[in-house]
């Protein structure tokens, strides 16, 4: 008994202080949270009565929650497809041996290290929603400036003011800044598959297409499910970056379940506010337990 | 993580004490023996807001040398971000000794929770029930007890107008059109003539925008009808003034929503890329401080069809319960009331002071012409600033007016309209 206590005491003591912080600040609040969207607090009063779930029925009953989650879809599998395109597009370039390597893996890779926020102020100006044949045309700027300037005007849309599509535009900057970390994922993926695999394959005489068809890509495989849950949980999230775009949090077109919880937030609405939260987390979860699960059971075997 | 975790503990354990601070009877507190710092918080963090605000803190430290002020300010989002940062403290039981708030239905909110002190024996005091006009009294008081001191007075019913883009398109500058149809009409020829016509910005200023057409179309009896369940949401007026309002709309920049506030939009009237702006009386200081002359430059009208209404907001200041130091609120309280703070204050913001005995000569062209309005037309309540409905209301009526700008469905917006005004209204 005292032995186990040796062994196991100043361990417990150093990482209980973190548990006990954990428990209250993280999973307290979640509770609190999930406590709150089961009450019919929507305005500032201090009233409070418990209703259940209807809140989240309701929410899921309202039309403008079911636009932002379709809003939320989009643009998931938008930011999701171009990040993997342009990252395996990127790093099967320069996994081949090639000039400049080293320049070209900085220079991809270097958006993640701006901010969502920073990088939001200049993709603004970029996503302009002006087109040089409106009125008020001569005021264009950003990129429909640029495309008519190239003599590819046709190009030019309204971006993220569009009703329909608009929310799609929003992928833009995102796969801009998470292209270079997919790419980073698959570069080492490549560089994980021994080269006498690819010697081998050679020797018994694989065209090129069947290498990468048959002995390369069932070895990115891991790589690509990481790739999916990191940018998927990150699309989920996506907050900052659509509110330095987007001026005005209460813009109907690029409604996010994540942009609708701060609007609710603000106009003092908390019940409805911590519902979408926890719908939230929910979907993360969705995302990113079965991942977990699937690791641990790799990890065991 | 752990750091974090710490962090967090450290800045709970903070305000737990904070909490237990506050003290002696509000009653009691009398603000000529006050000392100490006096935390104001507003949204007043750049631009005119600003300047006025400093105007205010000059009379302020020269009333009261004792004290020192500490300014609260938090920027951005036409203070919504104010409004949440502020929320919080007040549910954590750490409230500033005084904090700005939109009088009328805004004031509800925090009446409702309970978070604001009585002021009604303050103002006997200071005697400002004969300072402010009876019209504003009535709109500050609830159940009989007044709560805010307001400290200015803004117009949400104008329009600005560029002189130059007017000319071009053949409008006389100085005959406003005299009703919606007649200046639709004039819209027509500066679309002829090449330029955008009306320039406007994202949500906010949209539903502005809105509230100006609802009042044009319905009248002021009606419009403040809306905002009290007397005007029926489904009638077919208030169908004419959407599809009024679609109207509009069709006239404006296309660019609207990536425009960053009022701001951007007044700019695109004063670089004459725009003929029309329908905003607040604030448009003024920024006219001003661009070095624009009125009547040259640019002029200005009542949005047709309004004339005669004065669409009001103000900015008023309160009383929190649990105030560190109440003494030193009523201190603040007496210099924004006061005479001079009142002059100080709206000579630089741009709005008028809401004290009818301030003397009006110190005060620009457009002010002056303001508070002879503010005598004499009917008073309304502000939609997009908070004076006509509670934030909860005004909230999802901007969803829906933001929703509009995309389809421009008529019948959607009437009906989700009117199902809010029936979920909120008693």
């Amino acid at each position: 008994m005292f032995a186990k206590i040796r062994t196991w005491g100043p361990a417990l003591a150093l990482i209980s202080p973190t548990i006990i912080l954990l428990g209250i600040f993280v999973y307290g609040l979640i509770a609190q949270n999930v406590q709150i969207s089961m009450t019919n607090q929507h305005t500032s009063l201090p009233r409070a009565d418990f209703v259940g779930l209807d809140n989240y029925f309701r929410l899921f009953g309202d039309a403008d929650f079911q636009h932002s989650l379709r809003n939320l879809l989009l643009l998931t599998v938008v930011f999701l497809a171009g990040t993997l395109i342009f990252g395996f597009l990127w790093a099967w370039i320069l996994e081949r041996p090639s000039f400049g390597e080293g320049f070209f893996r900085s220079v991809y890779l270097f958006p993640m290290a701006v901010s969502f926020i920073a990088s939001g102020v200049v993709w603004r100006w970029l996503l302009s929603s002006l087109q040089t044949d409106q009125p008020g045309g001569e005021r264009t700027t950003g990129l429909n400036r640029l495309l008519e300037s190239i003599g590819l005007g046709f190009l030019q849309n309204s971006w993220w003011s569009d009703p329909n599509w608009g929310v799609a535009a929003i992928a833009v900057p995102a796969i801009w800044q998470l292209s270079g970390y997919v790419m980073a994922l698959f570069l080492a993926g490549f560089r994980g598959i021994p080269d006498e695999l690819r010697e081998a394959a050679r020797i018994d005489g694989c065209s090129e297409w069947k290498l990468y068809r048959h002995v390369i890509f069932p070895q990115l495989s891991p790589v690509m499910l990481s790739a999916v849950i990191i940018i998927g949980h990150m699309s989920l999230k996506l907050f900052d970056l659509i509110r330095a775009i987007v001026p005005d949090a209460n813009t109907y077109d690029i409604q996010v379940p994540a942009t609708m919880m701060w609007v609710k937030y603000i106009g003092s609405d908390y019940a409805d506010s911590a519902a979408i939260g926890t719908i939230m987390l929910i979907l993360v979860a969705l995302v990113v337990v079965p991942y977990l699960v699937y690791t641990s059971r790799q990890e065991k075997r | 993580m752990r750091r974090v975790s710490l962090l967090a503990s450290v800045a709970a354990a903070g305000l737990l004490l904070s909490a237990c601070g506050g003290g002696s009877s509000v009653e009691e507190a009398n603000p000529t023996e006050a000392t100490g710092s006096v935390g104001v918080f507003t949204w007043w963090a750049d631009g005119s807001e600003k300047v006025g605000l400093d105007a205010l803190v000059d009379i302020f430290d020269e009333q009261y040398p004792d004290l020192t002020f500490d300014n609260l300010a938090v920027a951005g989002g036409a203070g919504s971000q104010a409004k949440s940062v502020l929320a919080a403290n007040l549910k954590s039981g750490n409230p500033p000794d005084s904090f700005q708030a939109h009088a009328g239905a805004e004031l509800q909110d925090y009446i409702n929770a309970d978070q604001l002190e009585d002021l009604s024996s303050f103002y006997e005091e200071a005697q400002l029930n004969e300072a402010f006009p009876q019209d504003l009294l009535d709109r500050l008081t609830v159940d009989g007890k007044i709560y805010s001191v307001p400290s200015n007075i803004h117009r949400a019913n104008v329009v600005w107008a560029n002189v130059e883009v007017l000319e071009e398109a053949g409008l006389d500058p100085n005959s406003p059109p005299a009703d919606l149809d007649a200046w639709f009409a004039d819209m027509d020829k500066i679309k002829e003539s090449g330029t955008t016509p009306l320039a406007v910005a994202g949500t906010w200023t949209q539903v502005q925008l809105f509230e100006n057409i609802l009042l044009a179309t319905l009248g002021a009896e009606a419009y403040s009808g809306l905002w009290d369940g007397t005007t029926d949401w489904r009638s077919p007026e208030v169908t004419k003034a959407i599809e009024n309002y679609k109207k509009a709309l069709s006239y404006t920049n296309s660019d609207r929503d990536t425009l960053s506030d009022w701001g951007p939009a007044t700019q695109l009237v004063e670089d004459g890329a725009a003929a029309y702006n329908v905003m607040g009386d604030w448009a003024e200081a920024k006219f001003a401080q661009d070095g624009l002359k009125p009547g040259t430059d640019y002029v200005y009208f009542p949005t047709p069809g309004t004339d005669g209404v004065f669409d009001f907001l103000a900015d008023s200041f309160t009383l929190p319960k649990g105030a560190p130091n109440p003494a030193g609120s009523k201190a603040w309280l007496t210099t924004i009331s006061s005479v001079e703070g009142q002059q100080a204050f709206n000579a630089a913001k741009g709005s008028i002071p809401a004290r009818t005995d301030v003397p009006s000569d110190e005060f620009g062209e457009y002010q002056q012409s303001a508070i002879e309005d503010f005598s004499s037309d009917t008073i309304v309540s502000s939609l997009a600033h908070g004076a006509a409905v509670p934030v909860a209301w005004l909230n999802e009526l901007s969803t829906a007016v933001s929703k509009f700008g995309g389809p421009q469905d008529v019948a959607a917006l009437q009906e989700s309209a009117a199902s809010i005004a029936e979920k909120f209204a008693q």
